[in-house]
């Protein structure tokens, strides 16, 4: 964890302690509204980046250490900036059986990158994902909103290039 | 009762006069597999085609009906004419589909799949009826009556047919009454234990408290299934109004639906719908003028598999770690904020309109003595036939499997039903019937109704650890026996798919899974090992190839398999000396081609080119090291 931030409150600008602002401005801060807020954070920006997590804490009056608790438990929340596309391979149980693995580690080794982490250039970030509900065109991967079924390896590089 | 006999009379107009339409409508599957699937290429095509030949018609978005092999999958109905289906549709096809039927009016038979309606309609002979095809013959379609057939995102349609009329009746019958007509019809929650509907709402009901709650569970957590999103994408009243119903009877005044994130469609189907409801007068402080108040809140699981799980469901709603707590109290009783809740899945909820329509008796002809009515399933893996069907609960597995399924290309080696938490059959189980009791007698669980069939080339001993990777990284870490005792169960079964297992892994395997299941705190780890035990019980052969002759005879697991060569049937294309990433493929043109075992790190790259794009198709074998089969004839 990056202490340096924590430890001086918020090193947020104006206009960002705003933009949080009208973020927040839906909830009434109950300890329920922590995982839609988190969710909303993370739609917004992104990612739950540290500041973000700090104003939370204050919003909702819970410690930090309480939230990154519920933020990690969750599969769904990330921690590093995202890149300009985002790519999720199915590793449900029928895109197991129809060769999800094998096309999540051409992803891997396609855009040198490791699950959970963003290419360097910030082209990609690579996430895996439990079942996308599209288990009867297994296997398939999701690139931001769409989704490519039916998928092999050979496929992937020509899908992969349409995303710059 | 007379305002929604108004409603119901407009919404009746609304319908037919679509039913009467002057222009032709072409309807799209769109819910996520048909969009999968290329659904939105489909549509820009149309339009497209629309416009170039200047044809008016009306598009109308629908979910998915079932075959979802058959994707994208297209409708045109021709004005007083019921829809001609058309499969696996590609926007080159779009053209000549509209060509032929929406301008000259021949539905050809060599592009259309089936039609609607009963009769032949004056269509050609080799059309047949949509529901004849041999995935729809034997389903029998209650959750899933309006899924594919009406425009999810209308109310009016679902209004039209019947939909709402459930609760009205419920609404004048009271609570207790509703109660007495679920517990007739014999309704079990579809969400995986089984458990009678009634039960516990007559626990809720009786429980004396300021405020009730009532909980939808769409977090469908069984990866490889996806019954609730279809439904929900399909048909979202359906569901809505059971959860009305559901509330009514139990004597909540707010409802939650939790619904998995990774299901955008069918979150925004819900907000609409629910807006819908509003304006209708089906939400709010005095629904229908009969007193009952009640609201909805929609939230968003954020992905973990505990969480489908009712007492971590109900923290992860609170704002907390979805972690389980021991039961009892159980949510009947205390549950959110304290409060008598109840939590039912989609489907049961989606059953519900159903049976108060149409009365318990009537629900109680599907199905058998203890296990009524219908229960979907997503049939998926190695199956000719995937989708999402809909059976009475008793029908065997040979009949889904082969009848309905049309069973695998390669020959058929077992079912895994219950996803995580269920066990994987083999082929002397395919005569079992499915019901609660009948899977759970034989090691698996019914669970939500996740179907998945392995072929001779799924290694069970491979999706064994598969299962229990996901399990234990899903392990909310509360109690030790599911956090440790998976943790360790897995590393054997790891070892065994690398070749490093030993003769004793096994006897341990066994003596942890069942530890792990009686220990464990919450269904999660009483589960987990299921998957592990069944296989071992019912393939213990393969686990002993695995250990000793070090041998995966489906050829998966990695560390046990080699990528070659067929020499005589190379032609020496070089395609797969192209797609190669390492270099490991050599050979000049025209002459059969070298494998460098050394380099090969099994990418699968070769192997599929080879089958999709090479002369000789399959040149490239995926084989068991052990394997000492003659290259030359195989
Ligand atoms: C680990 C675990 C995961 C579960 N996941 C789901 C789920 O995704 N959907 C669901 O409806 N029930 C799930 N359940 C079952 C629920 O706890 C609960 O029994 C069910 O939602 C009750 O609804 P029903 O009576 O209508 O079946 C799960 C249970 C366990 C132990
Ligand atoms: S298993 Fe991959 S979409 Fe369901």
């Amino acid at each position: 964890m990056n202490t340096e931030i924590t430890r001086a409150g918020s090193s947020l600008n104006q206009e960002e302690h705003q933009s949080f602002h009208d973020l927040f401005e839906a909830y009434n801060g109950h300890e329920g509204d922590l995982v839609p807020l988190l969710q909303k954070t993370q739609e917004k920006y992104g990612y739950l980046s540290q500041e973000a997590i700090n104003e939370i804490s204050r919003f909702l009056k819970i410690s930090e250490n309480q939230i990154f608790g519920v933020a990690t438990f969750y599969s769904q929340f990330r921690f590093n900036a995202p890149g300009r596309h985002s790519i999720k391979v199915c590793l449900g149980t029928a895109c197991h059986v129809r060769g999800g693995q094998v096309l999540g580690e051409a992803v891997g080794r396609e855009l040198d990158v490791l699950p959970g982490e963003t290419t360097d250039d910030k082209r990609f970030d690579f996430q895996r994902v439990a079942c996308l509900g599209c288990c009867a065109l297994a296997p398939v991967i999701q690139i931001d909103s769409d989704i490519h079924s039916r998928m092999s390896v050979i496929r992937l590089k020509g899908i992969l290039e349409k995303y710059e | 009762m007379n305002s929604f006999n108004t409603v119901r009379k407009t919404s009746l107009e609304k319908w037919q006069a679509l039913q009467a339409s002057k222009v032709p409508i072409i309807y799209l599957g769109a819910a996520s597999c048909g969009i999968a699937a290329g659904a939105m290429e489909i549509l820009e095509a149309i339009e497209k085609t629309l416009e170039e030949k200047k044809i008016e018609a009306k598009i109308i978005k629908v979910g998915c009906i079932g075959p979802c092999y058959l994707e994208p999958l297209m409708d045109i109905a021709l004005p007083g004419k019921p829809r001609i289906s058309y499969a696996n549709v590609t926007p080159q096809k779009v053209p000549r589909i509209i060509e032929s039927y929406l301008v000259k009016g021949n539905p050809e038979p060599r592009l259309a799949l089936a039609h609607f309606g009963n009769g032949n309609h004056g269509f050609p002979e080799e059309i047949p009826g949509f529901f004849d095809l041999p995935m729809l013959k034997s389903q029998v379609r209650v959750v899933l009556r309006n899924c594919g057939l009406i425009d999810p995102e209308e109310i009016d349609h679902y209004i039209a047919n019947d939909g709402y009329s459930g609760l009205m009746k419920g609404l004048l019958n009271g609570p207790e009454k509703v109660i007495e007509i679920v517990k007739e019809a014999g309704l079990r929650g579809r969400g995986g234990a089984g458990f009678p509907t009634f039960k516990k709402w007559e626990i809720c009901r009786n429980t004396k408290a300021p405020q009730k709650f009532m909980i939808c569970n769409a977090d469908e957590g069984d990866p490889g299934a996806f019954m609730n999103r279809s439904l929900i994408e399909g048909d979202p009243h359906a569901v809505l109004e059971g959860l009305l119903i559901a509330a009514y009877a139990i004597g909540a005044t707010h409802g939650y639906i939790y619904i998995r994130a990774e299901y955008p469609l069918a979150i925004a189907r819900l907000k609409k719908a629910i807006g819908q409801m509003r304006e209708y007068g089906f939400l709010g402080k005095n629904i229908q003028d009969s007193g009952f108040g009640f609201d909805i809140t929609i939230k968003e699981g954020a992905g973990a598999f505990v969480c489908g799980e009712e007492t971590a469901l109900i923290a992860s709603i609170e704002g907390k770690r979805g972690m389980p707590r021991s039961r009892p109290p159980f949510p009947a009783i205390a549950g959110l904020h304290g409060m008598p809740t109840i939590i039912n899945n989609v489907e049961t909820l989606g059953t519900l309109p159903n049976i108060l329509r149409n009365g318990a008796s009537w629900y109680r002809q599907y199905g058998t003595q203890g296990n009524y009515g219908t229960k979907t399933f997503s049939l998926v893996g190695k199956i000719r036939r995937s989708g999402l069907i809909e059976v009475p609960l008793g029908m065997t597995l040979r009949q889904i499997i082969f009848d309905i399924g049309g069973g695998s290309r390669k020959p058929f080696k077992a079912v895994q039903t219950g996803g995580p938490s269920g066990g994987c059959l083999s082929e002397e189980f395919l005569d079992t019937p499915v019901n609660y009791e009948s899977l759970t007698a034989a090691g698996s669980i019914m669970g939500s109704g996740g179907l998945i069939v392995l072929d001779d080339d799924t290694c069970v001993v491979d999706l064994a650890r598969y299962f229990l990777d996901f399990t234990q990284r899903e392990s909310c870490g509360k109690c030790s026996p599911c956090r440790v005792g998976s943790r360790h169960m897995v590393e054997i079964l790891q070892r065994i798919t690398k070749g490093e297992g030993e003769a004793e892994d096994l006897t341990k395997l066994q003596t942890l899974g069942e530890t792990v299941k009686r220990g464990s705190l919450c269904g999660l780890g009483q589960t987990a090992p299921n998957p592990v035990l069944t296989t071992l019980k019912y393939f213990r052969p393969e686990y002993l190839m695995h250990v000793k002759e070090k041998h995966c005879p489906a050829a998966v697991c990695r560390d046990l398999i080699e990528y070659r060569v067929v020499p005589g049937k190379c032609t020496g294309c070089q395609k797969c000396v192209s797609v190669c990433p390492t270099g490991a493929i050599t050979g000049p043109r025209a002459e059969p081609h070298n494998l460098d075992p050394s380099k090969c790190i099994k990418c699968r790259a070769c192997y599929e080119i080879c089958r999709y794009d090479a002369i000789a198709g399959d040149a490239i074998i995926i084989k068991s090291a052990r394997s000492t089969v003659d290259e030359q004839t195989v």
